[in-house]
């Protein structure tokens, strides 16, 4: 079972609360957790991810275990720790620019202090 | 008894104002989706309990929300807004070629038959329909393919198709307008479009008969006339009466002919209004005074009306799609302004009440008349 938690914004749009939990059957990797969110929340289609070229939207953000994976491959597989549902897989929506982007990605981020 | 919905988009969410047929109490619903953008709302004429609206992020982007219960509920519908084939480069700001990039939905416009079908209007400029209620969206390939997409150019508000004007006595002709290439119409239903540019003159344009790369700010129609259409262009107040074929300046006596916003009285089409604004790089209106200008000769006279809106230190803009009538015997009037404010004149202009005041900037504004 994978945790996701999810910005105030997609929360409200997909009516769900806080964290997500998803089952996810292949290899657990940031493409296989955005689909079964995606199939499981359709509202969120295309807020991620643009629905053609599938790239991250500038301003989304994916942590995992206090790393940003943002920029690392959708394929490449995610820790244990992440696919055991001891961690949760967070979306974060960061400001754009200045010092603030930090801040915000500071504040979502549950095991680090700040 | 009669009753009037005001569509309200903001920088920060949806608002839904409603009143009886006195205009005089309003009832005020939202924020619908806060904290999003809202560039555009519009009820189905087939159907007023279906209103369709556009919400986006440039964190998340875009969403297309469908209510069928007048705006009380809504539910997201498809955001998938795919050009069809290459996308090819359009010009940038510096001129040189940008490509063609989809950013956001500026304006809904549902079918004056079918409440499942809706046309949309989109930056990069194209557009695109649904007839499904908003499940899929396909774009009408034939705009962008008419020859002079490269020669587009982004307005300062980005290269957004803004306007979407249905002819209500022939189902094939459709206007629209793009900031900045121009007005464009359709005589098959959006299979073949031609510039209907003629006459509109603009400085940085050096060829007087250009036939792309005017900065038209919106255009309106009354449905009784829809051969005669008024335009505010980036400046000049613009008319024509062949459908667009060839324009002429109507701004006459004016204080300035820069502006955004423009509409048609509900039940005179000869009937006009306009928002001034000082010019493009002083989005306020001039002195400080919030006019509307009206003309009942169709341009070229104009009337300031001021009875209610404030006559000094306001320094408000008036957006694009922020004017709207609903069709009352008394024609009413309503516009929204950069400062959260709309003002409404059950009167045809003559008097004028803010019905709201403190929202975040409003971006549009459309009113469905209720019977």
């Amino acid at each position: 079972m994978i945790r996701v938690v999810l910005p105030s914004h997609l929360r409200i749009l997909a009516r769900t609360g806080s964290e997500v939990q998803l089952d996810v059957e292949a290899a657990v990797t940031l493409r296989s957790i955005l689909d079964a969110l995606e199939a499981r929340y359709p509202a969120l289609g295309g807020t991620l991810r643009d629905h053609v070229t599938q790239q991250r939207r500038p301003f989304v953000r994916f942590f995992v275990c206090g790393e940003d994976w943002s920029h690392e491959s959708p394929d490449k597989v995610l820790p244990d720790a992440i696919a055991s549902g001891a961690e949760p897989f967070l979306v974060v929506g960061a400001i754009a620019g200045g010092h603030g982007a930090s801040l915000q990605i500071w504040n979502f981020m549950p095991d680090l202090p700040g | 008894m009669s009753s009037v919905r005001v569509l309200v988009g903001t920088r920060k969410g949806a608002f839904i104002l409603t009143s009886d047929g006195k205009r005089e109490q309003w009832d005020i619903s939202g924020p619908h989706f806060a904290g999003w953008e809202i560039y555009h709302l519009k009820g189905s004429p087939a159907d007023p309990n279906r209103v369709y609206a556009s919400q986006s992020t440039g964190w998340f982007g875009q969403l297309i929300q469908r209510s069928s219960d007048g705006g009380q509920t809504w539910e997201p519908v498809g955001n998938k807004f795919a050009y069809e084939g290459v996308p090819g480069t359009h010009q940038w700001y510096d001129g040189t070629p940008h490509p063609w990039e989809f950013k956001r939905v500026w304006h809904l416009e549902p079918s004056l038959t079918d409440p499942d079908t809706v046309y949309a209007g989109v930056e990069d400029a194209a557009i695109f329909r649904t007839t499904d209620g908003g499940q899929n969206w396909r774009e009408l390939p034939g705009l962008r393919g008419h020859g002079s997409g490269p020669h587009w150019q982004p307005g300062a508000g980005g290269m957004c198709l803004h306007t979407i004007i249905l002819d209500p006595s022939n189902p094939s002709r459709i206007y629209i307008a793009i900031s900045a290439a121009g007005a464009f119409r359709t005589d098959d239903g959006g299979a073949a479009w031609k510039p209907i540019n003629q006459g509109l003159h603009s400085q940085t344009i050096p060829d007087p008969t250009a036939e792309v790369g005017h900065c038209v700010h919106h255009v309106a129609m009354h449905p009784s006339r829809p051969g005669v259409l008024f335009m505010q262009k980036h400046w000049d107040v613009m008319r024509s009466d062949n459908a667009g074929d060839s324009w002429r300046e109507v701004s006459g006596n004016l204080p300035t002919d820069f502006g955004f916003t423009i509409d048609v009285h509900a039940h005179d089409p000869e009937t006009i209004y306009v928002v001034p604004i000082k010019s493009d790089s002083e989005h306020f209106p001039p002195d400080g005074k919030l006019r509307v200008f009206r003309s009942r000769t169709g341009g070229n006279e104009w009337e300031p009306l001021t009875k209610g809106l404030p006559q000094r230190d306001c320094y408000v803009n008036v957006l694009r799609d922020a004017m709207a009538v609903d069709s009352l015997d008394s024609c009413g009037v309503y516009f929204g302004t950069t400062g959260g404010q709309v003002y409404a004149s059950a009167d045809a202009g003559d008097n004028w009440a803010p019905i709201v005041r403190d929202l975040p900037a409003v971006l549009s504004v459309e009113v469905q008349t209720l019977q």
